[in-house]
């Protein structure tokens, strides 16, 4: 496999003009942050409004950055910019400095631009919300430390981005805490979280241990030298923090409940772009993964895992943001799936990261307004035929929908084709079990999107007596449709041109030209003809009958998908009930083994001294006996002795 | 004369001073025999001053009386307060301050 790896480009030229502005992408959402929480509900006036300039104000830096990396060469456009000397210890040096370069910059314009069409939305979603500068106080957290994570130029650097994100994520799910289920929700997807930290923890240990640096141009530089097997580990571990940021198997089950938080911070955190950041870790580390076969396969592994795993629980959920969960769950497996391919896949996986960004944003978002319309509910058999009274966001829906399921010539056809074609590359075994996995996903991604959109938009309607649809405010849809454009003609812009392969080339290295198990027209027309399956499929279950208000029992499997393939019983029959067995255990232990031992030792010696304490009779004249005896004998002792 | 006959002299003092304390009751009693075994030490110290041939002795013998006399002050207040409050100044019978 062809692989040019420009590992000095990670270094990056110093930054000047523009790019020593880098520091304000961050510092800016971060201000807007500080200013709304800690200002308490003296900025509730303006808050939403400061809230939203600030990632507006940072897109708006990128941007003018993008274009100027235009104006360069292909292989200068990586710019580090040093900010300060973190740590410091004897040999030992982090550096806290922050890197720009193609593949940041993706992420950079993602994050700002897709995140302030989300804020705009917020104004309209949370307007009747009394805690709304709160919660654009805690997105603007969120977007500073996104940023953080994807700019840092090492792990060390980007962990305090992947924390930042993991605690905006944990305060936005339970943002309505007084509800306890939401709460609950908000503690479960911290608590995966910390699994995936952990390993990303553990990773850069092993980084430093083995290599001595954490700084990805260090860690780049010796991978080379360094052994298969510290390779190998620290993929795994960076894996398992990929794994729980971006809901992936085994971690996984924390993000349908993840959508108990308003439906904005559903889009922006849990569909456009932290989920996304193990797949930005995966083809970050690209240098490590190269030198571990073993822990790209096992990448693999988990992302064809999980993009079916995803799409079956997608099948059957009947509440619309869950469905979107699975379908976001099923979406990242494929990019995961693509970071595992190596250099064949890097590209494809940020660009299909870039496109579902757009698509799978704007039906968050598009769901959000449904449940405006519709007081809040999100039981899907209980919409159906919103087409005519919600039209900007019908048409902004199909858009995302036609995006999605791989429709010709909308983005998700560009980006999500090249995963399965690239899943298809190699010989052996592999391309037939990861390809056919990715192709079956597309035909399942069709029916169980189609079956969405069918129960929302189309059919009779199955409405409860107290809700009247109504279209959104315009600073709702207005987002909508620019998303909707993105998500019809991205893909369109990048795919076909190759714009995407030539732009992060310098980066993750080169596509190279690859045969595939089965010619490339083949595979084309078995997607198209697997999608049509699906939604024909989807169009004959759901439109033409009747969809009943309650769900039919249904088989096993559907049974099985409803309880999300039942990941919550695995985990709680694996880890929590024997975790509770092992902390009742040792509080057992703790009762009675260690403070049985000191409370033992105390009561010895309180008993002791209290039958002691019997010699203090009170009488001075035994006082004075006492003290004569010991004189005497002391004296006694003394002559004896001949002192 | 022989200067260990001070010595027997006080130590037969000193006893007789003990024996007081330990075995009267009467707090005024007990005091005086307090004050007889602080006066055989005293005697012992002149003795060996005299003995050895230089006065440490007899300054400590000095500092001995100055000791007992402020304690004598106290002692006494505190004897007279007990009888006072309790129309006796039996030691047993002062015995609240116990375990």
């Amino acid at each position: 496999m062809p692989t040019t790896f420009a590992s000095q480009s990670v270094q990056g030229a110093a930054a000047t003009g523009v790019f020593s502005l880098s520091w304000l992408l961050i510092a800016l959402p971060l201000f807007g942050a500080a200013v709304l929480i800690l200002g308490g509900r003296r900025t509730d006036r303006f808050g939403h409004l400061l809230g939203t300039a600030m990632p507006a104000a940072s897109f708006v830096i990128g941007l003018v950055q993008f274009f100027a990396l235009l104006g360069r060469d292909a292989e200068d456009r990586a710019v580090s910019q040093h900010l300060y000397s973190w740590i410091s210890v004897g040999s030992f040096q982090v550096d806290a400095g922050l890197l720009v370069d193609q593949l940041s910059m993706c992420f950079v314009l993602l994050i700002t631009g897709v995140g302030t069409l989300i804020h705009i939305y917020s104004i309209g979603y949370m307007a009747h919300d009394t805690e709304r500068r709160r919660f654009f106080g805690y997105l603007n957290l969120f977007v500073a430390a996104m940023l953080l994570l994807v700019l840092a130029d090492s792990y060390l650097v980007l962990y305090v981005g992947w924390e930042g994100v993991g605690l905006a994520s944990y305060l936005l799910i339970g943002f309505w805490n007084h509800v306890p289920e939401y709460a609950a929700a908000a503690k479960k997807a911290f608590v995966a979280n910390r699994v995936g930290d952990f390993g990303l923890s553990v990773a850069i240990m092993i980084m430093f241990w083995q290599l001595g640096t954490v700084s990805f141009a260090g860690v780049f530089g010796a991978a080379d030298r360094a052994s298969e097997a510290a390779l190998t580990a620290i993929g795994l571990m960076l894996l398992l923090a990929a794994c729980g940021k971006s809901a992936q198997f085994p971690l996984q089950s924390w993000l349908g409940d993840a959508m108990a938080g308003p439906t904005p911070v559903s889009a922006l955190i849990h569909a456009a772009t932290m989920v996304t950041a193990g797949v930005y870790l995966i083809i970050r580390s690209a240098p490590v993964f190269e030198g571990a076969p073993d822990a790209q396969l096992v990448v693999v592994i988990v992302g064809a895992i999980t993009l079916l795993f995803g799409a079956i629980i997608g099948t059957a959920k009947d509440d619309i943001k869950k469905a979107l969960a699975a379908s976001t769950m099923s979406q990242i497996g494929y990019m995961i799936l693509a970071a595992g391919l190596g250099p064949v896949g890097y590209a494809f996986a940020i660009f299909h990261l870039l496109t579902h960004g757009f698509f799978k944003a704007g039906m968050f978002l598009g769901a959000g307004s449904v449940m405006h319309g519709m007081n809040d509910q999100v039981d899907m058999r209980r919409f159906g035929g919103l087409s005519s009274v919600m039209k900007v966001t019908w048409f902004t829906f199909l858009l995302g929908w036609l995006a999605i399921i791989g429709f010709p010539g909308l983005s998700g056809f560009w980006s999500k084709d090249k995963i399965i074609e690239a899943a298809f590359v190699g010989d052996g075994w592999r391309p037939w079990v990861f390809g056919i996995a990715a192709l079956i996903g597309a035909g399942v991604t069709a029916f169980y999107m189609t079956r969405l959109f069918l129960m929302t938009f189309h059919g009779e309607r199955r409405w409860t007596e107290d809700v009247h649809p109504h279209e959104s405010p315009a600073v709702m849809t207005v987002p909508l449709v620019v998303l909707a454009i993105g998500s019809a003609f991205l893909g369109l812009l990048l795919g076909p041109t190759g714009a995407i392969q030539h732009w992060l080339e310098p980066v993750v290295g080169s596509h190279g030209e690859q045969t595939t198990a089965l010619p490339v027209s083949v595979l084309t027309t078995l997607t198209v003809l697997l999608v049509a399956v699906g939604i024909g499929l989807a169009w004959s279950m759901y439109l033409r009958r009747p969809v009943p208000a309650t769900a039919p029992v249904g088989t096993a499997l559907t049974r099985a998908a409803r309880r999300d393939l039942y990941q919550d019983a695995v985990n709680e029959s694996l880890l929590m009930r024997p975790g509770q067995y092992l902390t009742r255990s040792l509080v057992y232990f703790d009762n009675r083994g260690v403070d049985g031992a000191v409370n033992g030792v105390a009561a010895l010696i309180g008993g002791t001294s209290g039958r002691f304490r019997r010699l203090q009779t009170g009488f001075v004249r035994s006082y004075a006996l006492s003290m004569l005896v010991g004189a005497a004998v002391l004296v006694g002792i003394m002559l004896l002795v001949g002192v | 004369m022989n200067p260990m006959n001070y010595v027997y002299l006080s130590a037969l003092l000193f006893s007789i001073g003990a024996a007081g304390v330990l075995l009267r009751r009467n707090a005024i009693v007990v005091f005086m025999s307090v004050e007889l075994m602080l006066n055989a030490t005293n005697l012992t110290f002149v003795a060996f001053a005299r003995m050895h041939g230089n006065l440490d002795g007899q300054v400590i013998a000095f500092f001995v009386m100055v000791v007992a006399a402020a304690e004598v002050v106290v002692g006494l207040a505190i004897i007279m307060t007990i009888f006072r409050a309790r129309r006796s100044a039996s030691v047993d019978g002062a015995n609240l301050l116990k375990y």
